[in-house]
């Protein structure tokens, strides 16, 4: 099963998504964001990091690259994405994920351990949990704060595409404590919080976040 | 250009006033420059000189002081030595790390967010031009009064500045220190440490060899940052339609420095540079004289070609701006076009300025007139040494005299329990997530330790699981008190530090914060410390591996106290042995390593419940200290403590405190002899720790001839000592975490607020 990850000027945890890939069981690809290669993976991840410095709005530019206009239009034909943090951010502004991520309420970066609650479990990168299960995982950022425009808010949550939501204190600021959201469809998932600082007992808080990459890889198999 | 100040205006105009005092030269150091090129010196000359000539780069007043480290005995571990932009030390398995510490302390209280976040900057590139992986950083942070309205201005913006940079660069921030003192009112200390990784072929050094290679300038455009003296040259040369005076502190951007390390490593890979140096201080004058002279000697320059980020620039202001995120190789004629092509894509602009030529001189020329014709050894390795006059300070015996046994002590065990939590809730030993949240510790994947741990543990191979444990410490109280064992204690701090994570202690750096060189009571302070840290090394058998000097910190006079900063680099061959700090399971024995005397000179009690300063400092015992370092390192490989914490500032008070908030769970425990001295000593060679087989820890103990004292047993959510009221831990982690959000602001509260919050300089980050 090959899962690729993308590589932006910029991107920082792009080693940890490769290895929480392999530690799944899967093999990480190397993608780099001026090739139009997807190179035949079964599914993207967009890791975190600050692609180009965050510079203009954070996820802005590289949305615009070459790599990414093959990511949406595979993503339109149901390839699984999944977008962390900065990857996230270029998933919104991409226009594959609705909403934005602005600069976090109390303007500070923030990393602490968070309690996260899977709402979906039913999506490409969430069936290996249980519905509501409580995950803990990294959250680190400093423009994490989900927002959406009133209708749209409502009618993600109508249709019930908040895929996470902090549980306890909200690191962010977040409207209606949304760590994730996810497509229609259920094939493209973003979240702010890291399950890739998640996946080995030695070097994460726990390694709840595994459940992220384990979940592809089945959803690849009965895709 | 008819203003341009060639060499051969300067041969001609030998009498032409020169304003090398605004520069910061002395006029015998004019007259030595004269003497050299035997000539004046052109203006392009003069600004390189200048800088080059200056403390910061010439170490010329700490120079006679530093060879005391050079003389130690050559350990096995160095591959590369002091004199190198940073040491490199053999961590086995093929593995080299080369790890150093430096100052930014000035512009940090000028511009604290820019300051600190080029401080950052300027660190990892010295990593990387080794050749090396950056993959850790550390910061050793100091402020005046924590409520002090100037402290307010500047500790958020230098905590934001640390992360912002380091944060974007995706280098895990895995610990330091936080400190305060009215010393540093007016000159807050900023210390940045990076740690890289590499194997033992890829070490790089700055050198320019091979008559006919490049000189590739790449990273980003020279603009007029950075340029402080040499304004004086700018209003000679130019009128009010010039350019405008530009801020004397760096601006930095991480963003192109990400890009610039993995243009590097791309580079280093592909075996396409034969030497390299960062541009730091001093900039292009500095890389391109030190290449040259740590080289065959001749480069030549063609400053014209350098890119610039503002047209306008003098020939003196590039070659002395202090732009960020800048790099200079030495390359092979036909390797040439495969560099560029890597810098093409990393984004990375890149630029062939000169060439290594035969002979001994650099020479720069602007637009084919010659501006620079010198020795370069003259400029970057032979400036002026000083042996400055040395007084011990005249207050220091009436000090060490003030000794705190004078000092009132707690009446009654409520009083004992009420300065327990007044020194874990003191700005020193209160919590620091405010300062740690806003640093990522997670990227990358290897942190196995972080702060609020003794020392940062990452790992540097996922199949191995080998190693490495940092610590960084420098207790100012006990080096005012007596700079020579303050060095060392601060020393035996770090080692201690590294290791209670079960790592052995390889190798040290240093970063000497002091005040004004030309006060002699300074210079003998330093000296001390110098000597002292250089016999503490012989004593524990660790190379210094280099380091950097900071002098003229004071506010006014008023010089900050001495603060030799030591950072201890520890291996450990299997980081799943790591011990942590904090106790986790109850029932538990908790066992008290090492020997407790009645020592509070300059103590963390006396300083937060007295405003005392006076005494002697702990007394010294490196034998004692490799004894419980080596003892550590057994019990940790055996598995035979489930945690271990170092003693210090604060003693065996802080300790338990921080041991048990941790993971929220209590002990109860009992103390020898006087709970007052027991709690509040700051006795050296200690730690706590806990097990679950206390005859083991003993006989390793006693093997070792380490004195073992047993303490109690953990569990509970509460410290119970005996014949002490009961400390419920709610109460003591309110004490211990409210301390810094009621300082500098909680975050939760601050949400909603306006932007107008944002601390001056800070750059929106994510």
């Amino acid at each position: 099963m090959r899962i690729g990850v993308i590589t932006f000027p910029g991107s920082l945890d792009d080693v940890d998504a490769a290895r929480a890939v392999r530690l799944a069981g899967g093999e990480s690809v190397a993608l780099w964001h001026g090739d139009h290669d997807l190179k035949d993976v079964d599914a993207v991840v967009l890791p975190g990091g600050f692609s180009y410095g965050d510079y203009l709005r954070a996820g802005a530019i590289a949305a615009r690259s070459p790599l990414m206009q093959d990511v949406v239009a595979a993503a339109k034909g149901g390839l699984p994405v999944l977008g962390i943090c900065n990857g996230f951010q270029v998933l919104c502004e991409s226009g594959l994920l609705p909403g934005a991520l602005h600069r976090n309420a109390h303007l500070h970066f923030r990393n602490r351990d968070q309690q996260l609650r899977i709402e979906r479990a039913d999506t490409a990168w969430t069936e290996s949990y249980e519905q509501g299960q409580t995950i803990v995982v990294p959250v680190k950022n400093g423009e994490g704060r989900y927002v959406a425009a009133p209708a749209d808010l409502e009618r993600l949550e109508g249709e019930g595409r908040v895929a996470v939501r902090y549980v306890g204190r909200n690191p962010n600021g977040s409207l209606n404590d949304i760590a994730g959201v996810t497509s229609e469809n259920g094939r493209v998932v973003g979240l702010m919080p890291h399950p890739e600082h998640a996946v080995e007992d030695l070097t994460g808080p726990s390694t709840d976040g595994l459940g992220f990459f384990t979940s592809v890889l089945k959803a690849v198999v009965a895709a | 250009m008819s203003s341009l100040d060639t060499v051969e205006r300067a041969t001609q105009s030998p009498d032409d006033e020169q304003p090398y005092a605004e520069l910061g030269l002395k006029a015998d150091e004019y007259a030595r420059i004269k003497g050299i090129l035997g000539r004046r010196p052109t203006t392009a000359e003069l600004a390189m000189y200048s800088v080059m000539w200056s403390e910061h780069c010439s170490y010329k007043s700490s120079k006679v002081h530093l060879r005391r480290f050079g003389d130690l005995p050559r350990s096995e571990a160095l591959l590369v030595g002091i004199g190198e932009n940073a040491g490199v030390v053999d961590v086995g398995d093929g593995y080299a790390v080369t790890f150093k510490v430096e100052s930014h302390n000035h512009p940090s209280y000028v511009e604290p967010y820019q300051g600190a976040a080029t401080g950052v900057g300027g660190i990892v590139r010295d990593i990387l031009t080794m050749g090396a992986r950056p993959v850790a950083v550390m910061d050793s942070l100091r402020f005046g009064r924590a409520d002090a309205p100037d402290t307010a201005r500047v500790l958020p913006g230098v905590v934001a500045g640390v992360g912002g940079y380091g944060n974007c660069l995706g280098l895990p921030n895995i610990g330091g220190e936080l400190l305060f003192d009215d010393c540093y009112a007016g000159n807050p200390l900023v210390n940045a440490l990076c740690v890289g990784v590499m194997r033992h072929e890829d070490v790089h050094l700055a050198k320019a060899e091979g008559v006919g290679n490049k000189v590739i300038l790449f990273g980003a455009r020279t603009g007029g940052d950075g340029i402080g003296g040499v304004s004086v040259l700018a209003s000679e040369t130019f009128d009010e339609t010039g350019p405008a005076k530009r801020p004397s502190v760096q601006v930095g951007d991480p963003f192109t420095e990400k890009l610039l390390i993995e243009a590097c490593l791309e580079l280093f890979a592909a075996d396409l540079v034969t030497g390299i140096q960062d541009l730091g201080g001093a900039g292009l004058s500095c890389a391109t004289s030190e290449l040259a002279s740590a080289g065959t000697g001749g480069m030549h320059v063609d400053l014209e070609r350098v890119p610039l980020r503002d047209s306008t620039l003098t020939p003196a202001e590039i070659l002395m701006s202090e732009s960020q995120e800048r790099m200079c190789a030495i390359v092979e004629p036909d390797k040439v076009d495969a560099f560029l092509a890597v810098c093409r894509k990393w984004d990375v602009l890149a630029a062939v300025i000169g060439e290594v030529t035969d002979g001994d001189r650099l020479t720069v020329d602007w637009h084919g007139e010659r501006i620079v014709d010198v020795p370069p050894r003259t400029v970057a390795h032979e400036g002026p040494v000083y042996e400055r006059p040395m007084a011990r300070p005249a207050d220091l015996d009436a000090l060490q005299a003030d000794d705190p046994a004078r000092l009132p002590r707690p009446a009654t065990p409520e009083e004992l329990q009420a300065h327990w939590l007044a020194v874990v809730a003191s700005p020193d030993g209160a919590d620091k997530t405010w300062v740690t949240e806003q640093y990522d510790r997670y990227v990358r994947g290897n942190t196995v330790l972080a702060q609020p741990e003794d020392a940062g543990v990452v790992r540097i191979d996922e199949e191995s699981s080998r190693g490495i444990a940092l610590s960084l410490d420098g207790n100012a109280r006990f080096a005012r008190l007596d700079p020579y064992t303050g060095a060392q204690l601060n020393l035996a701090e770090a080692y201690r530090n590294v290791a209670v994570s079960g790592a052995t202690p390889l190798a040290v750096t240093n970063c000497l914060n002091f005040g004004s060189p030309e006060n002699p009571e300074v210079m003998w302070q330093f000296a001390e410390a110098v000597r002292g840290l250089a016999d503490g090394c012989r004593e524990l058998g660790l190379p210094v591996t280099g380091g950097n000097v900071s002098l003229y910190n004071q506010t006014g006079d008023v010089a900050i106290n001495p603060t030799p900063v030591i950072g201890v680099l520890g291996v450990h061959q299997d980081v799943r042995r790591r011990v942590p700090s904090g106790w986790r399971t109850a029932g538990e024995t908790v066992l008290l390593l090492g020997t407790t005397r009645e020592e509070l000179g300059g103590s963390a009690w006396a300083s937060v419940v007295h405003g005392h300063l006076g005494g002697r400092p702990p007394a010294l015992d490196l034998a004692a200290e490799k004894a419980l370092g080596e003892l550590l390192a057994a019990l940790a490989r055996e598995g035979q403590v489930t945690s271990a914490h170092d003693l210090a500032d604060g003693g065996l008070a802080q300790a338990l405190a921080e041991s048990a908030l941790r993971h929220g769970l209590g002990a109860r425990l009992t103390l020898d002899g006087d709970p007052f001295v027991a709690l509040f000593s700051e006795s050296v060679a200690r730690a706590v720790v806990t097990t679950t087989d206390p005859e083991a820890v003993r006989a390793s103990a006693e093997w070792a001839g380490v004195q073992v004292t047993e303490l109690g047993t953990t569990g509970g959510d509460a410290l119970v000592v005996e014949s002490l009221p009961e400390l419920p831990l709610a109460e003591l982690r309110a004490a211990w975490t409210a301390t810094l959000p009621a300082l500098f602001g909680s975050p939760e509260a601050a949400t909603g607020q306006a932007a107008g919050a944002v601390p001056a300089g800070t750059v929106p980050t994510s």
